[in-house]
């Protein structure tokens, strides 16, 4: 009953990565760029959501609105800093989102101070207790959204005209400018959706985590990992990668003890990159 | 060489007349975790320790039993004020080296205090050692700072062995009432703080005839908890002590509701169960939780009370242990300088050795503040307080208690 409980905490908390690391996959996926203010996003994320809190918002209202939010700031980001320096050199790529990453966190230091938040109780913080397994709504709420997201922006890539137009900037953006298609519109709404299921992951995740400013650095390591083994770029392959992360997490911190975790998972992902350097489902 | 020998007496002749008679500012560094995990409570110390600065510099009357106190500076010195140079170590002990090294050789600080974490403490004395300037260590309980042999550092604050004997003795107490008390469990995170303390928990668990059944260690940083709980409920324990930092604790008193785990008792120790945030954050949830605290409010009227409502107009918060614990030292420190008349570090140091203060002359439940040969205050003790509502009350041991005990814990329930 007891390992039955670990397994489904691992599967929560892998949909937990899956859903963080999906808009980090995307942007590989779209523009061969490592956005390393992802974490920074999911921040921002919990934060437009205690900010709605204070004005009498509850999830539905502010998932919703840090979602928005985070849209409308991943297009920001794009045509204010990113469309810029993918003219430069590749370590100006790498630079600029890190730099971008510390401006985010020590503006909401500036902002919100030091201190802990969390939010307040809410009808999603509560848990479901199915025949004594226990499952926190906010975590399965976060799972459904995972697989919805994972599902919707795999669809929308290969089932959509907008998908295949994003596709064919990635793939060849002159060719694709030939074709009628604006590279920037395309990207700008890459970095949107990013930057949004960013926003729905910090939202969620602020629902049963205390957060300050530097939760974004908790997150993120996590969340390369994911990307690299679920094969960068691909966002099915995050979901999975996601999934396996949780679990390994959850059974070896049950079994071995909740230092040795972190080992048994990087331990993994080194031995399966060996195997397979393009991740599960990448491509070279 | 003799010439030398003569140059240098005329300097500090100069330097010790002078001194007074200008009343220059007695620099004093202080560094604390102001970005990183643990920057909500570093924050609040540092506030505290500011706060202390002014109590020395500023006119208190009615707080003029403590020493070196309200007197518009350290009398001693020419009226000289005391001046804080802060530092942020990020809750990095290779932070921790380069800024202290800098607060010595740049700023010329003639004393330290610091530092929150206890492996940074560890790092930042060795430093002050190496360059001879006083390190007064206010809060770091590790054993080990203070194992060293080391001649510029002293400790105020009781350690890990003298609060983890009085859990113990608290455990102890509640068998002999009847209680069920056989089996603990120690959950600490990994740095110096959590192994430190959660091994002389362990020890003393031990030794004082409980049985100790999940000792588990685990990384501050976690962004889940789950499997520790679910250990937990599988085993059961009568008592659990937690050793963690804030975001770390709440999150075991969230994820323990979300699982429906309560143990009968938890103890937690300090840090994270002592961080502003936690009550609001999860005050609900940890009712009953035990803590020590060496700090209590006291009666209006009273010189803690008073020195809570400064802290309280200046922040908006009241003095939580950890912080007081820093406001405490920093009055040990000045009331050093104020006894050396010198800004020399060994004229510090040598008063900071020579401290003897009682009861009265302390905000803190300790005993008083007296140094043994290591540095360690000898006369620091603690006290149990219980999360009853919105505030830890003191609830053991029984003479000092101000609310009657709650056992078992209630919880969320």
């Amino acid at each position: 009953m007891i390992l039955l409980q670990v397994v489904v905490g691992g599967l929560l908390l892998g949909a937990v990565y899956a859903l963080f690391a999906s808009g980090l996959t995307l942007i590989w996926g779209m523009m061969n760029f490592i956005n390393f203010a992802h974490g920074e996003f999911v921040m921002l994320g919990m934060y437009v959501a205690l900010v709605v809190t204070w004005i009498h918002g509850g999830p539905e209202v502010f998932v919703p609105i840090a979602m928005v939010a985070l849209f409308a700031l991943g297009v920001c980001v794009y045509f204010g800093l990113i469309k810029h320096v993918t003219r430069g050199p590749m370590l100006a790529q790498i630079l600029s989102t890190f730099g971008l990453a510390l401006l985010l966190r020590y503006s909401a230091f500036a902002y919100f101070k030091a201190d802990f938040r969390t939010l307040p109780e809410s009808w999603l913080s509560g848990t479901l207790n199915i025949g004594g397994i226990f499952v926190q709504n906010s975590k399965l709420v976060a799972g459904v959204m995972a697989a919805l997201l994972t599902i919707g922006m795999h669809l929308l890539l290969t089932r959509t005209a907008l998908g295949s137009r994003l596709l064919a900037v990635s793939e060849d953006r002159s060719a694709a400018m030939l074709m009628g298609i604006r590279p920037d519109r395309m990207q700008a709404l890459a970095w949107g959706f990013s930057a949004a299921s960013a926003g729905i992951a910090g939202a969620l995740l602020a629902i049963g985590f205390p957060f300050s400013p530097e939760v974004g650095a908790t997150y993120a390591l996590t969340a390369f990992v994911v990307v690299a083994l679920g094969g960068f770029g691909s966002v099915p392959g995050a979901g999975i990668a996601g999934i396996i992360i949780g679990l390994v997490d959850q059974i070896s911190a049950y079994e071995l003890g909740p230092i040795y975790k972190d080992v048994v998972v990087y331990g993994l992902f080194v031995a399966v990159l060996w195997v397979r350097p393009q991740g599960l489902l990448g491509k070279f | 060489m003799k010439k030398g020998n003569f140059l240098s007496a005329v300097l500090v002749a100069a330097t010790l007349a002078a001194g007074p008679a200008l009343a220059e500012d007695v620099k004093v560094g202080a560094i604390y975790p102001l970005s990183g995990n643990a920057a909500s409570a570093g924050k609040s110390e540092l506030d505290a320790i500011a706060l202390a600065v002014e109590l020395v510099n500023g006119t208190y009357p009615d707080l003029v039993s403590l020493p070196s106190v309200g007197k518009g500076g350290l009398s001693n010195l020419g009226g000289a004020k005391i001046q804080l140079i802060t530092a942020d170590h990020q809750g990095k002990p290779e932070e921790a080296n380069s800024q202290t090294l800098r607060m010595i050789t740049q700023d010329k600080v003639a004393a330290m205090i610091g530092a929150y974490h206890s492996n940074v403490s560890f790092t930042a004395t060795a430093v002050a050692e190496r360059q001879g300037i006083p390190f007064v260590v206010g809060d770091s309980v590790a054993a080990n700072i203070m194992t060293r042999g080391f001649k510029w550092v002293v400790r105020v604050t009781p350690i890990a062995s003298d609060f983890a004997k009085n859990y113990m003795e608290y455990l102890q107490d509640m068998k002999k009432a009847g209680r069920k008390v056989e089996t603990v469990a120690v959950v600490h995170e990994n740095t110096d703080y959590g192994v430190s303390i959660g091994g002389t928990v362990v020890e003393q668990a031990k030794s004082h005839g409980f049985n100790v059944i999940a000792d588990v260690a685990y990384n501050a940083n976690s962004t889940d908890v789950s499997a520790q709980v679910l250990q937990l409920k599988e085993k059961n324990p009568d008592c659990v002590v937690f050793v963690s930092y804030t975001a770390d604790a709440i999150l075991y008193m969230k994820t323990m509701k979300s699982l429906d785990y309560l143990p009968p008792m938890i103890i937690g120790d300090d840090a994270g169960f002592a961080d502003p945030a936690f009550v609001p954050a999860v005050g609900d949830l940890a009712q009953g939780v035990m803590n020590r605290s060496a700090w209590a409010v006291g009666k209006p009227g009273s010189v803690t009370y008073r020195i809570n409502e400064l802290f309280k107009a200046k922040t908006g918060r009241d003095l939580d242990d950890t912080s007081a614990r820093g406001l405490q030292a920093m009055l040990v420190l000045a009331d050093a300088i104020n006894r050396a008349g010198s800004t020399a570090p060994d004229k510090i140091m040598a008063a900071l050795k020579a401290t003897n203060l009682s009861q009265d002359q302390v905000m803190m439940g300790y005993r008083g503040v007296k140094f043994d040969e290591r540095g360690e205050n000898t006369l620091a003790a603690t006290y149990l307080v219980q999360l009853q509502g919105k505030e830890y009350v003191a609830v053991w041991p029984e003479k000092s208690a101000l609310a009657p005990l709650q056992w078992p814990m209630k919880g969320w329930k």
